[in-house]
């Protein structure tokens, strides 16, 4: 593993819900200005380890390192404001215009400029603030809400990003328009991101590592090359075969 | 006898229409200086209160008139505490339903009783009876009095078997009703059926039925000519009218008690039977009727008589409301405040009880049950349960209808909140809102139409409980209901009922623009 500043850290997490485990000693480190991807099948716990670095989730024991310092000494509030985060259903609030929504963590900040952020947070995701800014989130198609998604965790500047299966709802088109817009992003502006997907050739289009999560554990971490050329296990190798990028 | 058959009409009627109640004037503010004078809910009891009141003021005393006080217990526990001074009541009633024995055989010895019991545990004062008896009367028609030979209880009994019986449900059900009948008389009627005090006479003159229970002084007996049957076992206990002083007036006013006292033993049953009927059946105005009682007694003079309600029951409907219209308005205003105190104080309490809950949601389901719980105390029993505490009028009308809005109101807010857009609301947790944040950007305004409904079904519901609050002297539009269901006028219940719901149309209508104006515009028409 490439020996860089790491920007996320899970050390040996576990976290249960009643009986079930949900994370089991998960150990992880995402290099700052990297893009790590959680791959694996619904309740493989990779939601639950995205969520313990922005602590919407707390676990039962292990530690959580963001930008150096363990979570569980910082503020929750400041904490989630300096983290971007995006999920699937976009989760915009409804009676709030779309400017008002990409400006709310600045707002929150207590920044003055919080509208002047937003508007180029806009501009960057492709929805020009002259034509987006004043309409409802209900008044945009699914590719746009997304977008405004991604302006109003990106308008924060946050150094990190925690996707939660961001591209997951969008029929392909919109959904390859949105990923490309994302990768232009995360490229211009060098920023750290953990994705998590539960589709493989997403994973790796997008990330430099990725993740593969199951039953609480994670099976193996490795670039997209790696994971093709040597599975850590037969599970691996059976993921990558039924996804087709094996 | 006829005060439990009404309250118990009224009550079914409660039931059965939804809510409702009234009086007939405007309740002005008490003074000290006032003589209060209550009635019950029935024709008698207004006019008797009313014979009371004009008795005292042509006496020089100034009087604040309650009428239709909801029933026995708040009547008497009204008194009890010294929230009116006087009413009619009936030494039966005293002995069965207040003191809880049994009548001895005689008027004399009732009568003896209750005044004892009475003084001595309340310091209420029995002042001497008015002179007539008012207790069950059973009748048939005359016609079936003829060919069967009936005219005892005794002769009833006897034919029993092929006669059809329409009583109401209480004399059904109570001790001194028809399973006494039976067990003294073994009157074993062919069939019962029970029936309102509404429907009982015209029943019965239509043959539907062939003997009903009706009351000693009853005005509808004399109008349809029926035979009353003479209760030779004299089973039915004596009810005799007196009128019932508190203890206040009847320590500190003896010249009030003096003058009332001038009415004792001066009505006779034929007498009361008629203005009874002048009031029952020709709809004369109470007011009217109990001065031409008054000075034929010689206890007033004839001049200054009470102007007759100026519209007859042969107007229109119309044209009485119209002429009504002042009153009307004034029992309007007294209805809206009475509901929009209780609402803001049902607000103030329903929404904050409601985000607690949300915060604490294990003790959410119980809470909102025992709320719910609230909403099935009948309105009558509430009321009533209130007046220990709170007395008549305003305050306890206002305290029920606040506790009746509660459950629209916490249920509302409780789920509105819980359920604002679940996606909205983790994704501004996950941008670092806080959670009072959250509640007050985000929740309370996703949740203020669902809020905003809880508050208009609330204000619909007590627009139309309100109308109950006539029956504690609260005023409001229940009041010409009240005394229309007492004097079976319905025309004076429609001009209480049909602006009641016209009020709760209008009130709806008003918080539907609220509802809308609280909707966020982004999400949309509704």
């Amino acid at each position: 593993m490439v020996e860089t500043t790491a920007a996320l850290e899970a050390q040996d997490v576990s976290k249960r819900y009643g009986d079930v485990p949900a994370l089991a000693g998960v150990s992880l480190i995402v290099a700052t200005g990297s893009c790590v991807a959680l791959v694996g099948e619904s309740g493989s716990g990779k939601t639950t380890l995205l969520r313990c670095f922005n602590r919407m989730v707390e676990p039962d024991s292990g530690r959580v390192v963001v930008g150096g310092t363990d979570v569980s000494a910082r503020d929750t509030g400041e904490l989630r404001r300096s983290l971007g985060y995006v999920q699937q259903d976009a989760g915009l609030l409804p009676h709030w215009s779309v400017l008002r929504n990409v400006a709310m963590v600045p707002w929150l900040c207590g920044r003055t400029e919080a509208d002047a952020v937003a508007s180029r947070a806009l501009d960057m995701v492709g929805l020009p603030v002259e034509d987006f800014g004043d309409r409802w989130p209900r008044e945009l198609s699914g590719g746009e809400r997304q977008r405004a998604a991604f302006a109003r965790a990106l308008a924060g500047e946050p150094g990190t990003l925690l996707l939660d299966e961001p591209f997951g709802a969008l029929d392909a088109i919109t959904r390859v328009d949105v990923q490309r817009t994302f990768a232009r992003l995360r490229e211009e502006m060098r920023i750290t991101v953990l994705l998590v997907t539960h589709d493989l050739r997403e994973a790796f289009e997008l990330a430099d590592e990725v993740a593969v999560m199951r039953a609480g554990r994670i099976e193996q971490v490795a670039t997209p090359a790696e994971l093709r050329a040597t599975p850590a296990t037969p599970y691996v190798r059976e993921l990558l075969e039924k996804a087709g990028v094996a | 006898m006829k005060r439990g058959m009404r309250a118990r009409l009224v009550c079914t009627w409660l039931m059965a229409v939804s809510f409702f109640p009234g009086a007939v004037r405007a309740l002005g503010a008490q003074t000290d200086r006032s003589i209060v004078v209550a009635t019950k809910p029935f024709a008698e009891s207004f006019i008797l209160g009313e014979m009371f009141a004009q008795l005292l003021e042509a006496r020089g005393f100034a009087v604040e008139r309650r009428p239709g006080l909801g029933a026995t217990q708040i009547a008497f526990d009204a008194l009890r505490r010294g929230d009116i001074d006087v009413y009619p009541e009936y030494t039966g009633t005293g002995l069965l339903a207040i003191l809880g024995e049994n009548p001895p055989p005689t008027g004399e010895e009732a009568y003896r009783r209750v005044a004892e019991a009475f003084r001595a545990r309340w310091g209420v004062r029995w002042l001497p009876p008015l002179g007539f008896e008012n207790t069950y009367a059973i009748a048939v028609r005359s016609s079936t009095a003829d060919s069967l030979g009936l005219s005892t209880l005794s002769d009833l009994a006897r034919e029993g078997g092929v006669l059809i019986a329409g009583f109401s449900p209480d004399f059904i059900g109570r001790a001194d009703g028809l399973p006494g009948l039976r067990a003294e008389y073994g009157f074993e009627p062919r069939e019962v059926r029970a029936l309102l005090q509404a429907v009982k006479y015209q029943a019965l003159e239509a043959a539907e039925v062939d003997v009903i229970d009706g009351y000693g002084t009853d005005g509808q007996i004399a109008r349809y000519g029926f035979t009353v049957l003479r209760d030779d076992r004299q089973f039915f206990p004596p009810y005799d009218a007196a009128a019932l002083v508190g203890s206040s007036l009847a320590e500190e006013r003896p010249a009030a008690l003096a003058a009332l006292t001038e009415l004792s033993g001066r009505l006779d049953e034929a007498t009361m039977r008629e203005l009874n009927r002048r009031v029952e059946v020709d709809g004369e105005d109470v007011a009217a009727v109990a001065h031409d009682a008054l000075s034929v007694l010689g206890l007033v003079g004839p001049g200054g008589r009470v102007e007759s309600g100026s519209v007859g029951r042969d107007g229109s409907l119309l044209a009485y409301l119209w002429s009504r219209r002042a009153e009307t308005a004034g029992q309007a205003r007294r209805h809206l405040l009475l509901v929009a105190l209780s609402m803001i104080a049902g607000i103030l309490v329903a929404v904050p009880l409601a985000l607690f809950l949300e915060r604490v949601r294990a003790a959410a389901e119980g809470t909102i049950r025992a709320v719910g719980l609230l909403q099935t105390i009948p309105s009558i029993a509430l009321l009533a349960f209130m007046i220990p505490f709170l007395g008549i009028g305003v305050a306890p009308a206002v305290a029920a209808l606040f506790l009746y809005s509660l459950l629209p109101m916490v249920r509302n807010t409780y789920t509105g909140v819980r359920d604002a857009d679940p996606a909205a609301v983790a994704s501004a947790r996950a941008l670092g809102m806080s959670e009072l944040q959250l509640l007050r950007y985000v929740r309370l305004p996703l949740a203020a139409p669902v809020i905003m409904a809880g508050v208009r079904t609330a204000a619909v519901i007590n627009v139309g409980t309100a109308t109950l609050a006539a029956f504690i002297g609260a005023g409001g539009l229940g009041d010409p209901i009240v005394a229309g269901l007492a004097l079976s006028n319905t025309r004076m219940i429609l001009s209480g009922a049909i602006p009641a719901a016209v009020l709760a149309l209008l009130v709806d209508g008003a918080l539907s623009v609220a509802e809308r104006s609280v909707t966020p515009r982004g999400l949309g028409q509704r």
